[in-house]
């Protein structure tokens, strides 16, 4: 290559441009359908009716009906269809509606895809992704606003991640496609819309198993996934304003979980504060907390705080439905309690 | 017993020439004896966990594998021994897994209900009933999407098709036209249920016309009409992507596992009425009616009985899995990098299970 192509290439593969959460996934399937032909999108009203929440508009007319497959609402069905597929060398990419659906599918998550290459002692790979937005916030009320992250995450045999930002988004869905085990992306309701840098690079790929520094800060650390990392940056931001210097470790992964970043952040803050949208019972905060005062046990000035959903079935009442959720108030509140707390 | 809501799969089928009859009845021999061994090494401690025995069931199991072309996919439930065997899977695979032994076909991490053998187009034994349909499923599309000429076999038990799963799965083979034939292997019982006190439609291959699929009834230990039925079904599949569904009516003469007697639910006189019929002594009796020899009968009987014997051997010379092996299998190379950072913090003795363990390797 050329001094002048290799600048041109790296002048591309820094490229990026402004576009939203939802806007950065249909780019990774895009990306990813015209890069292999194995990869195939499943799931119900993701062709014709261009995606309940819009991501995959337009790919049923690009790249036709039978790489963009409506189904009839039989999770359990195309979920198992998809597990098929993948063993046989296929790529799908499923689509839950909202991850409450996903539970008339656990068996085939769970019980089959997550089982597979220890199960058949690696005989067969499943190289399925399913990608599937979980969050609260719409009033969409107890059935349609759970996250159940850690389920997943709990499980051996599943790798589960969940992007807070237009870039992750991409890429680790990119990364979910190309992984040769199954990959369980989890999106979330209210972010679609949320706008940021994406690179263009078809070759943009974020690694599997890392966390990122979103906002560095020297007082404490506020460790978050998903929407409650969107959260976690407001409250740090206002919180400066008081004098707080708050970093922010934005997960990314579930699982593998990567607990290094967050001890090397919680070594240098020496106060962890973890939020999470799900219920923090057994949660993935609870995980965490775990983690870190292991890692942790001789840097930590403060027992590790969490702030996750109430632990109800979401309301529909827009006023008890903020309130049961980790909202900024909530945050702040056990920032300041852990800074706070005398040595 | 048929009924042909879609077009009627209706390709002519040869009969059994006399050497394949020959043939079919060896395996059939060797699934019986292998599968008594497997009892008598369950109760001498040498098997463990669940062990779903096929005695009875021998005609279904074998032909209609035979009716499968070596390239065509199967997928099974729990009770797949011998279908494993037929399929071409060494009985020394099946019974090293079988022990848990490292050269089992799952490299003993799967067991009796896990069998495995890809080169032999044999995509698992799985346990949960009915779960296996919607993976049948999508192994038929994706051959399709392969635009391979093969076909699935998908069997299950008589309680799989009371299962959500039967549905959604017979629904989307049909509406996408999938190479695939359901094998609903009906012995009667579902455990302890019999089939009437579980199905509002105890005739479960009607249950396919609600798909607008071709379903029909076959005397499930009689090997001609089980391979003749199959055949023609499989063929539909692969030449017209024409998906069915084919009840086989058997009857297993142990119990639902080798822990139950299978005695709570039926009678004994129940159990000798249809060992009178069995299977094996029908086409033992057709072979003689053929001119086969009562010295070849034997040889055969002896020939399994030696590969079961020799297979027993090969197991308990395999070595058990590696502790430090543990993890082996579970994720796809270069998948410890992902995991390396998981490591602080971990659960006692986790890194050495786990993350030292084969993880990602």
């Amino acid at each position: 290559m050329s001094a002048v192509a290799e600048r041109a290439a790296e002048q591309v593969s820094t490229d990026t441009e402004v576009m939203t959460y939802r806007e950065a996934l249909r780019l990774a399937l895009r990306e990813e359908m015209a890069r292999d032909e194995r990869v195939f999108v499943m799931g119900e009203e993701v062709g014709v009716f261009d995606g309940a929440y819009k991501v995959t508009a337009g790919l049923m007319q690009e790249f036709g009906s039978e790489r963009v497959r409506d189904t009839p609402i039989a999770e359990e069905g195309f979920v198992g269809a998809g597990v098929g597929a993948a063993m046989l060398g296929e790529r799908p990419v499923v689509e839950i509606m909202t991850i409450n659906f996903l539970l008339v599918a656990m068996d085939q998550v769970i019980n089959h895809a997550a089982k597979i290459g220890a199960m058949f002692g690696g005989e067969v790979r499943c190289p399925l992704t399913i990608r599937t937005p979980n969050g609260a916030g719409n009033q969409l009320t107890a059935q349609h606003s759970q996250s159940f992250d850690q389920w997943f995450a709990s499980t051996p045999g599943l790798k589960v991640v969940s992007p807070a930002t237009p870039a992750d988004a991409k890429g680790l869905l990119k990364a979910a496609i190309r992984d040769d085990d199954p990959v369980l992306v989890i999106e979330n309701l209210p972010i679609y819309k949320q706008r940021g840098a994406v690179p263009l690079d078809p070759d943009f790929v974020v690694p599997i198993g890392r966390a990122q520094v979103l906002r560095a800060g020297s007082d404490v650390t506020l460790v978050s996934h998903s929407y409650a990392t969107v959260r976690a940056l407001e409250v740090a931001e206002r919180l400066a304003a008081q004098g707080v210097s708050a970093e922010v470790v934005d997960l990314r992964s579930l699982r593998p979980l990567d607990v290094e970043t967050v001890a090397a952040s919680v070594a240098k803050t020496n106060r962890a504060v973890c939020v999470e949208e799900g219920w923090p019972t057994y949660g993935v905060t609870a995980e965490l907390a775990a983690r870190i005062q292991h890692a942790c046990f001789d840097d930590l000035d403060a027992p590790v705080e969490r702030v996750g959903m109430a632990e109800v079935p979401l309301p529909y009442a827009k006023n008890l439905e903020l309130a049961a959720m980790p909202n900024d108030e909530r945050i702040a509140g056990a920032v300041l309690a852990t800074l706070n707390r005398k040595r | 017993m048929s009924v042909a809501t879609a077009p009627a799969p209706d390709v002519p089928v040869a009969g059994l020439a006399p050497e394949e009859r020959r043939e079919l009845y060896e395996t059939m021999v060797l699934s019986r004896v292998f599968e008594t061994e497997a009892e008598r090494q369950y109760k001498a401690a040498r098997i463990g966990g669940y062990c779903h025995l096929s005695s009875g069931q021998e005609a279904t199991t074998v032909g209609v594998v035979h009716a499968l072309q070596p390239d065509d996919l199967l997928v099974t439930g729990y009770r797949s021994h011998g279908f494993a065997l037929a399929k071409g899977t060494s009985p020394e695979a099946v019974m090293a897994e079988l022990f848990g032994r490292e050269d089992g076909c799952a490299h003993g991490r799967g067991g009796s209900m896990h069998l495995l053998d890809v080169a032999h187009g044999y995509y698992g034994g799985w346990g949960i009933v009915a779960g296996q349909l919607p993976v049948a499923t999508g192994l038929a599309l994706a051959l399709v999407r392969q635009g391979r000429p093969q076909a699935v076999l998908c069997e299950l038990g008589d309680g799989a098709a009371n299962m959500g799963a039967w549905h959604e799965s017979l629904n989307l083979a049909a509406l996408w036209k999938l190479p695939i034939v359901f094998l609903v292997v009906n012995n009667e019982y579902g455990m302890g249920t019999a089939v009437a006190r579980a199905s509002a439609e105890p005739e479960l291959w009607k249950r396919a016309s609600a798909y607008r699929m071709h379903g029909e009834r076959v005397d499930g230990d009689d090997l001609d009409a089980v391979v003749e039925a199959a055949d023609r079904l499989l063929r539909a599949a692969r030449e017209q992507r024409t998906p069915a569904v084919l009840e086989a009516v058997t009857y297993r003469y142990r119990g639902h596992s080798v822990a139950d007697a299978g005695l709570a639910y039926r009678t004994k006189d129940e159990i000798a009425e249809h060992q009178a019929r069995d299977p094996l002594r029908r086409v033992r009796q057709q072979l003689r009616e053929a001119g086969v020899a009562e010295a070849e009968l034997e040889a055969i009987d002896a020939r399994a009985q030696e590969r079961v014997a020799a297979a027993v051997a090969f197991a308990q010379a395999s070595a058990e899995p590696e502790i430090g092996q543990l993890a082996a299998g579970m994720h796809a190379a270069g998948s410890a990098e992902q995991f390396a950072r998981m490591r602080p913090g971990s659960p006692f003795g986790e890194l050495a299970l786990t993350f030292d363990a084969g993880l990602g390797s």
